[in-house]
């Protein structure tokens, strides 16, 4: 298992790197647009972990001094399908913040929301050496837990601890000098394509950036949509982006489940398109401006002009009224939501306390969105708006920016993953010194 | 109508190699190398080229040095003469001859404070000032030590001012009759002291013949017919005072005496001369009876 982590622990030394050099950047590869994020940590007031989530949500070391959004190209489904395309895009996106912010970025976080991502829970549990836990034990309890087989070809992006138990005591966070016989542990992990991210690694690599870290959209967008205490409490993020529209169930501050589905604004826009025969970029203006869920009695007599530049008088002088644009657009909504309930009944979301949904993203702004979700996801629905961090342009709050806002946080606060604890010893090399170190100490 | 080919949308994508342009551009050490390093560089290494030819070099110099005489040689910075004013003749011409200047020299090429400390550095003067009076005239004041006294040292006779300086060597003690004349090693620094003896002396003034230090460490008075007041090392004014008192009272001094010693202040001793002994012996004896 080691092995596959190396590539992470370089990234995370890489992020402290670039954190240390106090210039980051956020890139947010989505499938409709592009969004690049420069941010500066300042370092002073660092958040103190054992105080939880403070006034300012641990947002204040950090400010956005760059900020730019581009048109998403080569990029379907939330990969990368065409490499010099969607490196053009992020090219032109960094180009943009980095002038904004007057520096140069040279280390950059990205998330995606593709290449079918996957849970996994882990548990495993080990006798604890000694009496107190010690911060080998949670190496060993970490390692003893038994991977499933995710299946060649992918990789894992995410493998969090959500749970520590000592005995028959659960719901630990930190159990390291705490008494006890046996310790065990819940952890999940989040499998994706390996070829997306290879993809998306070497995308970044050719604008000359390096990546200091990687997320999946569904986990950021579920830091910032959801408030503290619905991810204390048990809930669902839904990200509903152009591409894709990804699910992430938090509990206990731990994201716990996260899919995708392969449905989003696009495949809406693209229904315009077809049903009524225009461009896709009319057709997505005509989403923007006039879309909707619910049809009432004024929208039949609600005309819009469609056109066209045919040349041909009748083609180019349509109308439709905005009951068939809702009569097209809903069925599609439908769809996506009623798949996102089949994510969520596999994933148990019944269970959980509390059973509130949060739908962010770009095409969650489609009016009337909240009243069909509340119909097919459940009564606790809501629409959610990335919290503001620190010099955020107003451009960038909006809900389509929930996936770039919360890899800022991310960025700031990072989980503790499987990778960034110790090593249990037995995994080191015979010769290592550490592990002489560690016989020393064991022994006197 | 409608255009038969519509124009190609332009790529809003930089290009490879300006993306890199404009992040180099960005990048804060090229930033300062560009802003500072290189004009510093450019004109450095310019100049340098340019200064490596010796015929630019002495061109050059040579500007330097006609703009810098051009300034230096105006009319209004010229000094024509010089003015010693507080100093007696002779003394007027050592420092005219000490200071070698030929007429009309810049001030610029001036150095006072130099001058100052060769002026000072003759014997005869205690300070001067140096300056340039408008009008173009060296201006020296000088303050001359005043001689107090004539010192008899080891091989010629010196004057010495109130601070033990010397002031000059005089030929003979006759050209300045008027002032009091001292001797001894370290007498000449003791002169204050000196001076408040022979300012206290009083009716002794007119035997008086001089000072004599004796053993660095006290003074002798000496008057006339050789008589000699031989002073304690301290306290020397008050026992030449109590020695005064005595003269007055028996007229101690007139009287066939050699010396007084006043060398341990509570006991003062009388020597006298040879026939002064041999006839208070006779006395003595006449008044014993004894007369044989």
């Amino acid at each position: 298992m080691i092995e596959l982590y190396e590539s992470q622990r370089a990234m995370r030394n890489m992020r402290k790197a670039a954190m240390q050099r106090g210039v980051i950047a956020i890139l947010d590869v989505g499938t409709s647009k592009i969004a690049c994020l420069v941010l500066r940590f300042d370092g002073a007031e660092r958040m103190d972990e054992s105080q939880g989530v403070g006034s300012m949500a641990g947002q204040s070391g950090f400010r956005v001094i760059g900020a730019a959004t581009t048109r998403s190209r080569g990029v379907r489904f939330g990969e990368i399908v065409s490499m010099a395309e969607a490196e053009r895009a992020i090219r032109t996106a960094v180009q943009a913040a980095q002038k904004m912010a007057q520096i140069r970025v040279d280390h950059v976080i990205a998330c995606f929301s593709g290449a079918g991502p996957r849970s996994y829970g882990l548990d495993g549990s080990v006798e604890v050496n000694g009496t107190e836990v010690t911060e080998q034990d949670i190496a060993r309890v970490l390692s003893a837990c038994d991977v499933p087989n995710f299946g060649e070809g992918r990789e894992v992006l995410h493998a969090q601890p959500v749970n520590f138990a000592l005995d028959h005591r659960s719901g630990l966070i930190d159990p390291r000098g705490q008494v006890g016989h046996t310790l065990s542990t819940d952890m999940h992990m989040l499998t994706v394509d390996a070829q997306a991210v290879q993809n998306l690694a070497q995308c970044v690599k050719r604008c000359d950036l390096e990546l200091a870290g990687i997320a999946n959209s569904a986990y950021v967008s579920g830091i910032s949509g959801l408030v503290e205490d619905e991810q204390e409490l048990g809930a669902a993020c839904v990200d509903i982006g152009g591409g894709t529209t990804s699910v992430s169930i938090f509990l206990k501050k731990h994201m716990i489940y996260a899919d995708t589905v392969r449905m989003g604004g696009d495949h809406i826009t693209g229904d315009i398109s077809l049903g009524f025969q225009v461009p896709i970029a009319t057709a997505e203006r005509i989403k923007s401006f006039y879309g909707g869920l619910f049809a009432t009695g004024r929208d039949d007599s609600e005309m819009i002009q469609i056109g066209g530049d045919t040349g041909d008088w009748e083609h180019d002088r349509r109308e439709i009224s905005r009951a068939e644009l809702i009569g097209i657009m809903r069925p599609r909504v439908d769809e996506i939501l009623e798949e996102v309930r089949a994510r969520l009944d596999a994933a148990g979301f019944e269970h959980l306390p509390s059973q509130q949904i949060v739908l962010t993203g770009g095409s969650s702004l489609i009016p009337g969105l909240d009243g069909l979700a509340s119909r097919i996801l459940g009564q606790q629905v809501r629409l959610g708006r990335p919290m503001r961090v620190h010099g955020l342009p107003q451009a960038a709050t909006s809900a389509g920016f929930a996936a770039s806002v919360g890899l800022c946080l991310f960025a700031a606060h990072p989980q503790d993953e499987w990778w960034d604890f110790e090593i249990p010893m037995d995994r080191y090399p015979a010769r290592s010194l550490k592990r002489a170190v560690q016989w020393f100490r064991d022994n006197w | 109508m409608q255009p038969v080919s519509a124009p190609k949308k332009a790529d809003p994508a930089p290009s490879r190699w300006a993306y890199r342009f404009e992040r180099l551009m960005l990048t804060p050490l090229f930033r300062l190398t560009l802003r500072v390093a290189l004009p510093f560089a450019v004109t450095f290494g310019g100049a340098t080229l340019w200064f490596a030819d010796q015929d630019r070099r002495d061109d050059f110099n040579l500007m330097v040095y006609d703009l810098r005489s051009s300034v230096v040689q105006r009319e209004e910075f010229m000094v024509k003469l010089m003015a010693v004013d507080g100093a007696t003749d002779g003394v007027a011409e050592d420092i005219r001859e000490v200071l070698p200047l030929d007429f009309p020299v810049s001030s610029f090429d001036l150095d006072l404070d130099r001058m100052r400390e060769t002026i000072v550095g003759l014997d005869a003067v205690q300070s001067a000032q140096v300056r340039i009076r408008s009008g173009g005239v060296l201006q020296i004041d000088v303050v001359e030590r005043v001689p107090v006294v004539v010192w008899r040292g080891r091989s010629e006779l010196e004057l010495i001012d109130r601070e033990g300086v010397l002031v000059r060597p005089i030929g003979s003690r006759l050209d300045y009759p008027h002032l009091p004349v001292m001797a001894g090693a370290g007498a000449d620094l003791h002169v204050e002291e000196a001076m408040t003896l022979i300012s206290s002396l009083g009716p002794l003034m007119d035997r008086f013949r001089g000072l004599e230090r004796i053993g660095e460490r006290r003074w002798d008075v000496v008057l006339d017919r050789s008589q000699r007041i031989m002073l304690p090392e301290t306290g020397a004014v008050r026992a030449l005072e109590r020695v005064i008192a005595m003269d007055r009272a028996v007229e101690m001094l007139d009287r066939d005496v050699v010396a007084v010693d006043m060398r341990l202040p509570q006991r003062p001793t009388l020597r006298i001369t040879d026939g002064a002994v041999k006839e208070l012996w006779r006395i003595r004896a006449i008044e014993v009876g004894d007369n044989k």
